[in-house]
């Protein structure tokens, strides 16, 4: 029970990739899928961008009696589930009851299944409203449906800190095999791109406006003015080592070693940010210095100020231009709980094949000295690796990866 | 109303499906006018939703009690077609 839990399976569905190595393919491509919305007509809004994923059919995944209980966001995170638990090998009709639990994050809940029922509501009245309503909204509803399709009843929950809250997840998974869980999935899918949705995501005065592609979402750049929003995430199965070891699990990714979440203090206060809180609690958790972290996954939240608080963290931690730093999600969009999950599980992969995943569209501000990747992935050995997240309205969060062994 | 009008197995096969589905390895299309709700896959959900839909698309009201009296499809085609017939003919 010493052990670091470890990272034994990885599902994704990302807008640039369904699946893991689609995903990873992609992005070690460069390969961008932020385009205009197609799930609704954007016309009229002031943001008109975002990484949806295309090609996604829930019928050809799951089974007809769940399509009309669940929101996309729930679709999504079910095939990721299960995606994640059949990399892992795990047949979980063969573990113990109470073995195995579920622990996502969430953003927004089922937004676009809320958005049919309320129509239905207005338009036609209460009695044209799903009874799946009183569920398929709700924040807690992946881990719920999750757990019900594979029979996980071990310890599971929801944790709700917007884009932060895809590492407290992950945290909390940690947290749940330390005390005798034998594995989690856990992570966060988050999908929202609907009107009533968009509506509320352009409430936060956070996202870019206009149509061009190529110049939206550019954390670190002179020019950053705000994220282009996505879909998707992932889920991963968090696993007792000693329990992989002794099933003889195929894969094992890596570890997660170190955990630190913090709040940003009262706006006015004067006190700085806690990212860098965030980082330096992370660290001691995982019991590593800076110089052993070889390379950043960075929030890039792209707002000035955010940028300079994340970029002024990295570098006082590790010293200016020290560290690799790379934001793939310029690739799909910042996927609120679901971004850092995805961020993870690609840290994950730059361990197994040693290459750093870069940044696209970005050039970095001279006023930010940051070792950024940029244009092409960088090839490099990467046993630790940092991954960070923030949350609207002040949550930070810091997770630390690590090689297994050797 | 005539006869042709009340609520058949069919019926309620089709309103199922859009309500809920079908659970994987039951085959709605069997013989199954005896069959549990439960066994078939169905929980108290997915009836509430399946009469939620009858009522709409037939302009009546069930009880809540129908529902979860109803085990199976035989008993809430009985019940729906008490009251096609107990209501009065527009």
């Amino acid at each position: 029970m010493n052990a670091h839990p470890v990272v034994t399976g990885l599902g994704v569905v990302a807008p640039n990739g369904l699946g893991l190595e689609e995903y990873w393919a992609a992005t070690l491509e460069g390969r961008s899928a932020i385009g205009r919305i197609t799930r609704f007509d954007p016309s009229d809004y002031p943001s008109r961008l975002a990484g949806e994923i295309g090609a996604f059919s829930a019928r050809e995944h799951l089974p007809s009696r769940l399509l009309p209980q669940t929101d996309r966001m729930t679709q999504l995170a079910l095939v990721s589930a299960d995606w994640s638990l059949q990399d892992a090998g795990i047949d979980p009709g063969e573990l113990p009851d109470y073995a195995a639990g579920v622990i996502t994050a969430g953003h927004s809940g089922g937004f676009e299944f809320g958005q049919n029922e309320l129509k239905a509501l207005w338009s036609k009245g209460g009695r044209y409203v799903s009874a799946y309503q009183s569920f398929a909204w709700f924040y807690a509803v992946n881990s719920g449906q999750i757990s019900i399709r594979h029979g996980l009843r071990g310890p599971s929950s929801v944790v709700i800190s917007d884009q932060a809250g895809g590492l407290d997840a992950l945290a909390q998974a940690r947290r749940q095999v330390r005390k005798g869980t034998s594995l989690v999935v856990a992570g966060a899918v988050d999908a929202s791109i609907c009107s009533w949705g968009w509506v509320a995501q352009l409430a936060s005065g956070r996202l870019a406006t206009g149509d061009d592609v190529e110049r939206a979402y550019l954390p670190f750049d002179s020019d950053a003015r705000g994220h282009v929003p996505g879909e998707g995430g992932a889920l991963l199965v968090v696993e007792d080592a000693e329990h992989a070891r002794a099933r003889g699990a195929g894969k094992v990714y890596g570890q997660l070693a170190g955990h630190a979440a913090t709040m940003d203090p009262r706006p006015g206060s004067g006190r700085a940010p806690g990212i860098e809180r965030a980082i330096e609690g992370a660290l001691r958790d995982a019991g590593v210095s800076p110089a052993e972290v070889d390379v950043v996954f960075a929030d890039a939240a792209a707002i000035p100020e955010l940028d300079r608080a994340e970029a002024e963290a990295i570098t006082k931690t590790f010293g200016p231009h020290a560290v690799p730093v790379t934001a793939p999600k310029t690739m799909t969009g910042r996927l609120y709980s679901g971004a850092a999950p995805l961020d993870v599980a690609a840290a994950l992969l730059s361990i197994r094949d040693g290459v750093i995943p870069p940044t696209i569209g970005t050039s970095r501000a001279d006023r930010y000295d940051i070792d950024l990747v940029v244009g092409t992935p960088r090839p490099a050995p990467v046993r630790t690796a940092l991954v960070l997240a923030r949350g609207h309205g002040g949550f930070n969060s810091a997770l630390v990866v690590r090689a297994v062994g050797r | 109303m005539s006869a042709t009008s009340l609520f058949t197995l069919d019926d309620l096969r089709r309103i199922l499906l859009e309500a809920a589905g079908a659970e994987e390895g039951v085959d709605l299309s069997g013989d199954i006018i005896d069959t549990d709700f439960t066994a078939l896959g169905y929980e108290s959900l997915a009836l509430l939703e399946t009469g939620g839909r009858i009522e709409r698309e037939y302009g009546i009201a069930l009880d809540d009690s129908a529902l979860t009296d109803a085990v199976t499809p035989r008993s809430l085609i009985e019940i729906v077609n008490a009251q096609l017939s107990a209501a009065p003919s527009a």
